[in-house]
């Protein structure tokens, strides 16, 4: 063989790419998550189609409270269900970090919707941290007419 | 027909799988036999075919140039058309490799009326370029499906891929590029005349195998869908050695496998195997410093041709050079002063 110093490392870098995935996990392999259910009751759908096909009711969802003002579902077998994601899904699924995130977290998928809807486990809510940057060019943490407006920026009227 | 005959290898795959799977319930034969021994073709294969390669002698240095060589000092250097060291060669081969820079020069030649005209055609360039590296990407991502916890650098890629928010789940931007790439690459064997005088059912066969895993993996995304969650945990299972007997999983799930299956096993003895092969073109891996570093020609190891100097050659065949008037040079018989 020629160049057997370059060939050589060139087939050790190939091999050891392909198999990534073996020797990344040292060959142990992770159960899968356990999403705590509900003890009882049912889903809006069977649990087959929920555990494939959650995410696209959702948008559906999405779509029909949003743009259609639609808020009621029926669903395949006749029953009816509000639509939403914190007064729907998280009412019977009431524990989003021991139901959503294990199935999520496995799956290695970050919903972006509690960016804004809040999960049940969130009870206490703090005033934002005015950011570096709000200080910076001097405006008030909290603007003129929240809830909150009382305690700071009265000495600019 | 070339066409047909790769079109019915593929949709026969889809028939052989849905066959296998959804009604023989041949589980593990699709899922773990399949895979196993499609891998392992794979890297015997590739390995096979590198060492091969490594044996084969180069008798010649023949690296391709359009650049000036390195020559006086005086003279501008093409460090990259000409690469004179292993530096530039490897800047070279990186540009090539991941930038297709020699496609980027193709041309296309039109006969109009009774005048050839050559002019830019940058076409294939893109559509390869979106092809290959939607592909790799692509590739890359899927490791989320393979490893745990999966590495921060795959969630990012992930995320950008997924920019625009379409849909729930996210469509990725890399599909539709990918689906843009090979739909181009096919309609240029299909319909220009030229290119598809020269193709074979080898051509088309990648090609649609490939469309065959794309549609199929797309679909099983964005509309069939299957519970992920069982499908990451058999996919570790298989890459961890611990395989368990799939459930629950659709059939198409199959389809995909058995798609990257038949592509990985059939990559070796195809033109695929150019992904390696590149990196053992003689006129790429090579610099053009021929007029400094003497290239031994392997052949000759062990068994030194003996050479002959002019004078040596001359006096061999004088009789003949005579016959055929052929000039004598007369210093050969001058004695050496020095
Ligand atoms: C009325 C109560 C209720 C509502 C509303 C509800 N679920 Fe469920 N969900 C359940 C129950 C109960 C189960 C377990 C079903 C079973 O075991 O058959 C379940 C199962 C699931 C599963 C399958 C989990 C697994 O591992 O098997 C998913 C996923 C799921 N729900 C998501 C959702 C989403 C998303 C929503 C909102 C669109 C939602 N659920 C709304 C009660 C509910
Ligand atoms: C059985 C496991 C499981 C459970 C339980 C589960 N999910 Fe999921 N979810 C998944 C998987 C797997 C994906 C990723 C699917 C994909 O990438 O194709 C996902 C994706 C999503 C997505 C789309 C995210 C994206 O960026 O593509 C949303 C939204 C979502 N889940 C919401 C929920 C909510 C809300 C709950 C809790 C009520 C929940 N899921 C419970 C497994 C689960
Ligand atoms: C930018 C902030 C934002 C993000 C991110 C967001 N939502 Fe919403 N969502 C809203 C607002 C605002 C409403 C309107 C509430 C209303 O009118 O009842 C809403 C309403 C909904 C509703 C119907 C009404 C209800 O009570 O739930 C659903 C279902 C819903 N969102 C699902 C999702 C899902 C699933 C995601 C993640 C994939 C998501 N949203 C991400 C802001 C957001
Ligand atoms: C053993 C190898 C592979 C396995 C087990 C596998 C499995 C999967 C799974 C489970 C999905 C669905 C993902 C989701 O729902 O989010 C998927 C999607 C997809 N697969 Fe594969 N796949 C493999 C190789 C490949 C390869 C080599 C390609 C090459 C292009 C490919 C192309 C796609 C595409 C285009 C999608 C659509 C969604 C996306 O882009 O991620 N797959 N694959």
């Amino acid at each position: 063989m020629y160049n057997s110093d370059k060939v050589i490392p060139g087939i050790i870098i190939f091999v050891l790419f392909v198999t990534l995935p073996i020797w990344w996990n040292h060959g142990k392999s992770v159960a899968a998550p356990e999403p705590e259910l509900p003890k009882k009751g049912r889903c809006v759908e069977s649990k087959e189609y929920m555990r494939s096909h959650h995410m696209q009711l959702l948008n559906v969802w999405r779509n029909e409270a949003i743009r259609q003002g639609m808020r009621i579902y029926t669903s395949s077998d006749g029953a009816r269900f509000w639509i939403s994601l914190q007064n729907g899904c998280m009412k019977c699924h009431n524990n989003k970090s021991k139901f959503c995130d294990r199935c999520h977290q496995f799956a290695a998928v970050e919903p972006y919707c509690w960016n804004c809807h809040i999960p049940p486990e969130t009870k206490k809510f703090k005033a934002p941290k005015a950011s570096g940057l709000l200080k910076l060019f001097g405006v008030p943490p909290v603007l003129h007419g929240s809830s909150q407006a009382e305690s700071y920026g009265h000495a600019e009227h | 027909m070339n066409v047909v005959a790769a079109l019915v290898a593929v949709i026969g795959m889809v028939i052989v799988v849905w066959f296998g799977v959804g009604v023989l319930k041949l589980y593990t034969l699709f899922g773990v036999l399949v895979p196993y021994a499609a891998l392992l073709t794979f890297l015997i294969g590739l390995i096979y075919r590198m060492v091969n390669w490594a044996k084969s002698p180069v008798p010649f240095k023949i690296t391709t140039t359009c650049g000036q060589q390195k020559s006086l000092p005086w003279i501008k250097h093409s460090r990259l058309e000409s690469p004179a060291n292993n530096f530039e060669v490897v800047l070279r081969m990186a540009l090539e490799v991941l930038a297709f820079r020699s496609l980027f020069r193709n041309l296309r030649a039109d006969l109009r009326g009774r005048k050839l005209y050559y002019g830019s055609s940058k076409w294939l360039w893109l559509g390869a370029i979106l092809f290959h590296w939607s592909f790799f990407i692509i590739l890359v991502r899927h490791l989320r499906l393979f490893t745990y916890p999966v590495p921060g650098p795959i969630k990012v890629l992930d995320a950008v891929d997924s920019f625009f928010h379409i849909g729930l789940p996210h469509l990725y931007m890399t599909d539709v590029a990918i689906l843009a790439g090979l739909t181009f690459l096919i309609l240029r064997r299909l319909v220009d005349a030229k290119v598809n005088y020269i193709s074979h059912a080898s051509d088309y066969f990648p090609l649609f195998l490939i469309l065959g895993l794309v549609s199929s993996g797309m679909l099983m995304r964005y509309f069939l869908r299957v519970d992920l969650v069982s499908v990451k945990e058999f996919v570790m299972g298989l890459a961890t050695f611990h395989p368990k007997a799939p459930k629950g999983i659709g059939v198409i799930f199959f389809v995909h496998l058995f798609f990257i299956s038949a592509l990985v096993a059939y990559f070796p003895f195809s033109k695929l195997v150019h992904m390696v092969g590149v990196f053992f073109s003689p006129t790429r891996n090579l610099p053009n410093d021929n007029r400094r570093v003497r290239h031994i020609n392997p052949w000759w190891e062990g068994v030194p041709p003996k050479f002959l100097t002019y004078c040596e050659w001359q006096e061999k065949f004088k009789e003949q050079l005579e016959q055929a008037g052929q000039p004598i040079d007369e210093d050969c018989y001058k004695e050496k002063k020095s």
